[in-house]
């Protein structure tokens, strides 16, 4: 009887998902407002099914092995990448995290599993502005597109001379969100010139549009929505953590999953000024890590003393309060323009400006037809005009969501399935 | 009761070899030729008072090198044996383990909620040792709860604190990480309370009380989602004692 009953319950779940793909359903995204939506994780009921567990091996990167890694970061050794492979031939995608993100943050794992579900062999990189990046891999400050892009695609070799032997690869293709596509539409220019992988297909996933217009954006919002100004940061801080606590408190205990963060939401709802200051402070404390990480990795000058020797016990308590109050834009004037003027003293604010800008290679964007975008109309790191403009660029390649705030809507059925079908070369 | 006293001359010395080890300077090594930054705190950082980051933190350099035994010790040993226990049990029987240890730790509620003088929540917590004894076998399941008698979470540290005893320097713990100099000897006081007096010195059988502290041991950490390192910031042990601190003082005003 009862497996019967299960029988008749699958049964009808297969038809209504035959149901649901011929008539094509609507885009339905639960949080309208951008904001909401870039902080909540969908709740299960509305996300893509995915496996439970892929087979998966991390492996070691020693990009430069002479380099003398600094004592301050003693639990720093190698850059860690991730693999997800198939068992038979397969293409071999490379993803990029976005800001501030290694390898197995939550969200690249859900992104790696999306992919092999998709029949892809996956290798998930940490974001160049991560410390392990930065300690690890960078050659110089990061910051800038292009030498950014340079060290990826070290990497990129590198790991793929790791992982060659073990896995059957048919072609290849590269991938990121945020941060990370922004930096994989310059990866791909450049793979035209060293034509290494040859990429098949190239996906950006809600990429800005001009990186110092976005973390201009992102500042803006702690700055503007902690109430009564940054001096009072600290009495926020304090309630939003206390509520938080209550919360969790009466939940009986606490976890990053979707569910529980949607049910703590819901008992806290917090308002709008907070989830904005929110976003922006995260986005504040990453490239805090970024800036002091590549200040101690190139001599120091900015944060710490300059030719001083930070041990594994020196106190950085006074370092990381100075980090928090450096936003990324005065990291830019400050420190990686003069940077740059000192290797090329023709080069001006405005020209390090548009580098950083996905116009800088708008030519071959337009132009190379492996090259697709998935966007949301409210994502909140884009400034008016962005949408328009890469709808204008990308054409009929480009997917743009009405909402989904940034990221939010990742693991959407609808928007997973573009991303296969775009990978796979199944689209329209 | 004479390994109590040998654990504990142990646990004194090594607790004391570290305090030399790592009694170093927490000030960067400077030259002749260190030149300060561009951004320097005395510039960038306005406003009186200690900064949310600044916890009152005076054996820093001890701290750290513990900090840094924490980490190796969980990488190497805490972490693989807790990833072993999580592969062995299905997260079913984790949980009625986690249930199980929760039920016998019910002592330290007790004793602590009636030190406070919170009579209401001392009975709440002899019923639900109780209920939970009987009707949720051993401990196992938790009946009492789901039947609106709420864990009544109390310890040595917050008794003191409820008497008005202030957080004092915070301290890096061997093994068991993040504590302040009150919820240390709250800490010490329960252990001691424990083995004297309570679940331990009733059972009185060395072997059983070691399996039920390892066990414990690796419940504890298998709750804890904390890793090391996974902030991904270079500033982790200022986040965590930040943090530490300020859920330490919300703890105490509710």
């Amino acid at each position: 009887m009862k497996r019967l009953l299960t029988l008749v319950l699958l049964t009808g779940c297969l038809m209504w998902t035959q149901y649901a793909t011929a008539a094509s359903r609507p885009y339905f995204y639960p949080f309208v407002n951008p904001y909401e939506a870039t902080v909540m994780e969908l709740p299960k009921y509305l996300e893509v099914k995915l496996p439970e567990k892929v087979p998966t091996r991390e492996f070691t990167l020693r990009i430069f092995p002479k380099r003398e890694i600094p004592e301050v970061f003693w639990y720093e050794d190698g850059l860690i990448c991730t693999l997800a492979y198939q068992d038979h031939k397969a293409p071999l995608i490379f993803v990029i995290a976005g800001t501030g993100s290694s390898h197995d943050t939550p969200r690249m794992k859900k992104l790696q599993k999306v992919l092999y579900q998709g029949g892809f062999h996956v290798i998930s990189l940490t974001s160049p502005t991560h410390m392990d990046f930065v300690v690890n891999a960078s050659a110089g400050l990061p910051g800038d597109s292009l030498d950014d892009a340079r060290d990826l695609y070290r990497v990129m070799e590198l790991a793929y001379e790791q992982v060659r032997g073990k896995i059957d690869v048919s072609y290849f293709a590269l991938s990121g969100y945020s941060l990370g596509a922004f930096n994989a539409a310059f990866v791909a220019k450049l793979d035209e010139e060293k034509k290494l992988f040859n990429f098949s297909k190239v996906l950006l996933i809600n990429p800005p549009v001009s990186l110092y217009d976005s973390v201009s954006t992102l500042d803006q919002l702690l700055v503007e929505n902690v109430p009564g100004g940054m001096e009072k940061f600290e009495l926020w801080f304090r309630n939003v953590l206390a509520e938080f606590s209550s919360v969790t408190k009466e939940m009986g205990h606490a976890e990053l999953s979707g569910d529980f963060l949607h049910n703590a939401y819901k008992r806290l709802s917090p308002s709008e000024e907070n989830l904005a200051a929110l976003i922006g402070l995260a986005f504040r404390m990453n490239s805090a890590n970024m800036i002091f990480t590549a200040d101690v990795m190139n001599g120091g000058g900015y944060i710490v003393p300059k030719n001083a020797r930070l041990s594994n016990s020196t106190s950085l308590t006074r370092y990381a309060t100075v980090s928090y109050s450096t936003r990324f834009v005065d990291y830019f004037n400050e420190y990686l323009l003069p940077y740059y003027q000192k290797r090329g003293p023709d080069l001006t604010r405005l020209a390090l400006l548009e580098r950083l800008n996905l116009r800088y290679i708008e030519q071959y964007l337009n132009g190379s037809g492996k090259i697709g975008l998935i966007h949301n109309e409210d994502d909140i790191i884009l400034v008016p005009g962005d949408i328009d403009y890469l709808q204008g660029v990308f054409g009929n390649r480009a997917r743009i969501f009405p909402t989904g705030g940034h990221m939010g809507n990742m693991f959407h059925p609808d928007v997973a399935s573009f991303m296969i079908d775009f990978l796979a070369g199944k689209e329209n | 009761m004479e390994s109590t006293t040998a654990r504990m001359t142990l646990v004194t010395t090594a607790l004391s070899a570290m305090f030399l080890m790592c009694g170093c300077s927490t000030l960067p090594e400077t030259g002749r030729d260190t030149l300060p930054p561009l951004r320097s705190y005395e510039d960038v950082v306005k406003g009186d008072g200690p900064h949310l980051l600044e916890v009152g933190d005076s054996i820093e350099g001890f701290n750290r090198g513990t900090y840094r035994f924490n980490y190796y010790f969980d990488e190497y040993l805490f972490i693989p044996v807790v990833r072993t226990y999580e592969f062995i049990l299905p997260d079913y029987v984790e949980d009625r383990v986690s249930n199980a240890i929760d039920n016998i730790n019910e002592f330290g509620n007790l004793t602590n909620n009636l030190f406070q003088l919170k009579f209401k929540g001392a009975g709440i917590t002899l019923s639900r040792f109780a209920v939970n004894s009987t009707i949720g076998v051993a401990g196992l399941w938790d009946p009492a709860g789901t039947w609106g008698l709420k864990r009544q979470a109390e310890d040595f540290g917050r008794t003191l604190g409820h008497y008005g005893v202030g957080n004092g320097s915070y301290i890096v713990l061997p093994i068991m990480g993040p504590s302040n100099a009150r919820d240390t000897t709250g800490l010490i006081a329960d252990t001691a309370a424990f083995s004297l007096a309570g679940p331990a010195a009733l059972v009185n059988n060395t072997a059983i009380t070691t399996a039920f502290s390892g066990t414990s041991a690796v419940d504890k950490r298998h709750r804890v989602p904390f890793r090391y390192h996974q902030t991904g910031s270079p500033f982790e042990y200022e986040l965590l004692r930040m943090l530490y601190t300020m859920k330490s003082d919300y703890d105490m005003a509710n």
